[in-house]
């Protein structure tokens, strides 16, 4: 929740620019992202929100090279990681880059762990082909990583194997993964959706804690706003494989500018407040591989011009750091 | 008994008629050792004394972490499971004593609609048919006529009467949901167990859904006991709210006093660890350590003790007297 101006003068780790990501399809081709532009600062979280569909998760994956192909590719953009262009380096080279400088937190630890290995034989791996140190010290970083995300008893945890644990302590077990090798850009896919909501509450704080103690950026994949209002600095919404609208946390909450953020914002029933009836936004969104040549949320907006299904917004700035593709801020 | 449980039966009286009422409800389930000559070591109290009562035309919210006992009783009142101990009464009378006929009645009084409509629709039935079929079990109806209430369904859940002779595949999952309600209403039930209607569809189309369920329960004037675990959504969806942990229920009342004057720890604990709806929203740092104990061995005197953060001397060993806080609101906590 802290969206300290000191990140604003912390270095670029994260430069994306202009990625499209596409599927080839018996329906034809399907942009899952299409024209995807951010930054990241050094220990600044940035939240990218949208509903299945949106593009989020392919996003996640390209920038993790995961993308599987065929049918999917990565056909244009840069990822720049401290400089280094993600998308020409050849498999060898990424697979030295992912997991050491760039590291994901899946959304289902019950699937996302091995169940036929221990867990400290899981955490290790990551730190052995990363790192290449005595097998002594493996074991002490086993511990250490266990210990940073609050697995009480370690030394006799790390023989357990995942059905051994519960949902919460399966989650930590991969935050122990994703940060194992203190990587530069961590990125969370959604990654308390399967949690309660008190277990939910001890994950994101540790989360906090563990990005403030080593300066992590990090990157939250949710559909959730209540995730954002908590945990974020800045929010990319995302709509049909494009960013709709991103600015900072506050500025989107108090003056959402494109109007499908504005209609998801006011069809999520508060907890503070009561509320007589909930804008609910009709339709459903749109396909991908058939996309209309506009704006693809114009079947569903209630401000819809002309022009909107026509052509496709530009990017229009509602502040220095927030900007929304609507025509309606022409 | 009555004086160690919580029983959330003596509401403030709305005016409308008390449907159906549980009271003592228990499930047990036994934990057994050994294959062929098998041996119960224990019992998990998965619902360990739950009372409450759901009026015509209103909503009562069960929330809860998983565990709770929440789905169990839900299971129980749909007769999926038959209570350890405890009575079901529906309309004044005792389910368990029912004959044969009276049984079936209630079992078309009493409907569900599951959280999840891709596994709760059965993907080689037809809509028409997926519809219908509840009606042809229970109702006498012509074919005609079975036609025409289908179509009129489909409209009153905001799809329409072609979208019939389609398959469950060939919709999205806000639609399947609402085929999942029409085919609940089909048989004019007056209540309806929703167990997490929303929380697998996608945010845009939550508020349909539970904008859907809002009108078509002024419409047809049926009740809904909806499990869930959002609070937000209950506090939308929910005339009255019952907080469960293992298998009890710690906290009752209406939704507006409830939210506005929490009183157990745990629901103060719950409200503090949901997520905020706007970024300056400062919320009390109360966050829970451990995680819910296991139902089979459930912790002395109260049961959240281990985990409360106010603990006081009689805690871990008295089991706490119901009180009432105020009309309707009823809290089983040693606090007050």
């Amino acid at each position: 929740m802290s969206t300290n101006t000191a990140i604003n003068g912390n270095p670029v780790v994260l430069q994306v620019e202009g990625l499209k990501t596409y599927f080839e399809t018996r329906w034809g081709t399907v942009r899952a992202v299409d024209g995807v532009s951010f930054d990241l600062r050094k220990g600044e979280t940035l939240g990218i929100v949208g509903e299945s569909g949106s593009g989020k998760s392919v996003t996640m994956l390209s920038l993790m090279r995961l993308i599987p192909s065929p049918p999917g590719q990565i056909v244009d953009g840069r990822i720049l990681l401290e400089g280094q262009d993600l998308v020409q380096l050849s498999d060898k080279e990424m697979s030295s880059v992912r997991g050491s400088q760039i590291a994901l937190i899946i959304q289902d630890p019950m699937t996302s762990l091995n169940p036929v290995f221990s867990i400290g034989n899981q955490v290790g791996e990551a730190i052995k082909i990363h790192q290449d140190i005595p097998k002594r010290t493996v074991v002490q970083q086993v511990l250490d990583v266990l210990r940073k995300v609050n697995i009480p008893a370690a030394e006799t945890r790390v023989r357990d194997y995942p059905h051994q644990l519960s949902g919460g302590m399966r989650q930590r077990v991969v935050g122990a993964i994703g940060i194992s090798c203190e990587p530069m850009v961590l990125i969370a896919d959604e990654p308390t959706t399967s949690l309660d909501v008190t277990i939910q509450a001890q994950y994101l704080k540790l989360l906090k804690e563990l990005q403030e103690a080593s300066d992590i950026a990090l990157i939250f994949i949710t559909h959730d706003f209540g995730i954002v209002a908590k945990m974020c600095d800045r929010v990319a919404v995302m709509y049909a494989g494009r960013i709709v609208e991103m600015g900072n946390v506050r500025d989107i909450f108090n003056n959402p500018s494109h109007p499908y953020t504005e209609a998801l914002l006011s069809s999520v029933p508060k907890l503070e407040e009561d509320v007589e009836r909930l804008y609910s936004i009709e339709g459903q969104p749109p396909t991908l591989h058939d996309l209309p040549s506009g704006c693809p949320f114009a079947p569903r907006c209630q401000y819809a011009m002309d022009k909107c299904s026509q052509v496709y917004p530009s990017e229009f700035n509602v502040t220095d750091s927030h900007y929304a593709a609507c025509w309606r801020l022409e | 008994m009555t004086t160690t449980t919580l029983d959330a039966r003596p509401m403030a009286d709305t005016g409308n008629e008390v449907l159906l009422e549980a009271e003592g409800l228990k499930k047990h389930f036994p934990v057994t050792k050994g294959m062929l000559i098998s041996k119960v070591t224990g019992w998990i109290k998965a619902v360990d004394g739950v009372s409450f009562q759901i009026r015509a035309g209103e909503t009562l919210g069960i929330v809860g972490e998983s565990g709770c006992g929440k789905s169990t009783t839900a299971k129980m009142l749909l007769q999926l499971e038959e209570p350890t101990e405890g009575t079901i009464r529906y309309q004044g009378k005792e389910i368990r004593n029912a004959t044969t006929d009276e049984r079936r009645a209630y079992r078309s009084s009493v409907q569900a609609v599951f959280q999840d409509p891709w596994s709760s629709l059965n993907p080689r039935m037809r809509v028409r048919d997926l519809i219908a079929e509840p009606m042809v079990i229970n109702l006498n109806l012509s074919r005609r006529e079975m036609q025409a209430r289908v179509s009129k369904l489909l409209e009153d859940v905001g799809l329409s009467g072609y979208h019939a002779n389609l398959y469950p595949h060939e919709f999205s999952g806000g639609q399947r949901q609402r085929l999942a309600i029409a085919r609940a209403l089909s048989v004019e039930p007056r209540v309806i167990v929703l167990d997490e209607p929303v929380s697998a569809l996608d945010v845009s189309i939550r508020a349909q859904i539970m904008n859907l369920l809002k009108d078509l329960q002024q419409e047809y004037r049926v009740s809904y006991l909806l499990i869930a675990h959002h609070l937000a959504t209950v506090r939308y969806m929910c005339d009255w709210v019952a907080v469960m942990y293992l298998g009890q229920i710690v906290e009752f009342g209406p939704t507006k006093e409830l939210f506005q004057n929490t009183s157990h720890p745990y629901t103060k604990a719950l409200m503090n660890a949901a997520l905020p709806s706007h970024p300056d929203i400062e919320q009390e740092e109360m966050i829970l350590t451990g995680e819910v104990p296991s139902p089979l061995n459930p912790p002395e005197g109260c049961r959240f003790h281990p985990r409360c953060p106010v603990v006081i001397e009689p805690c871990s060993t008295v089991i706490p007297q119901v009180r009432e806080m105020a009309p309707g609101h009823i809290v089983s906590c040693h606090l007050y």
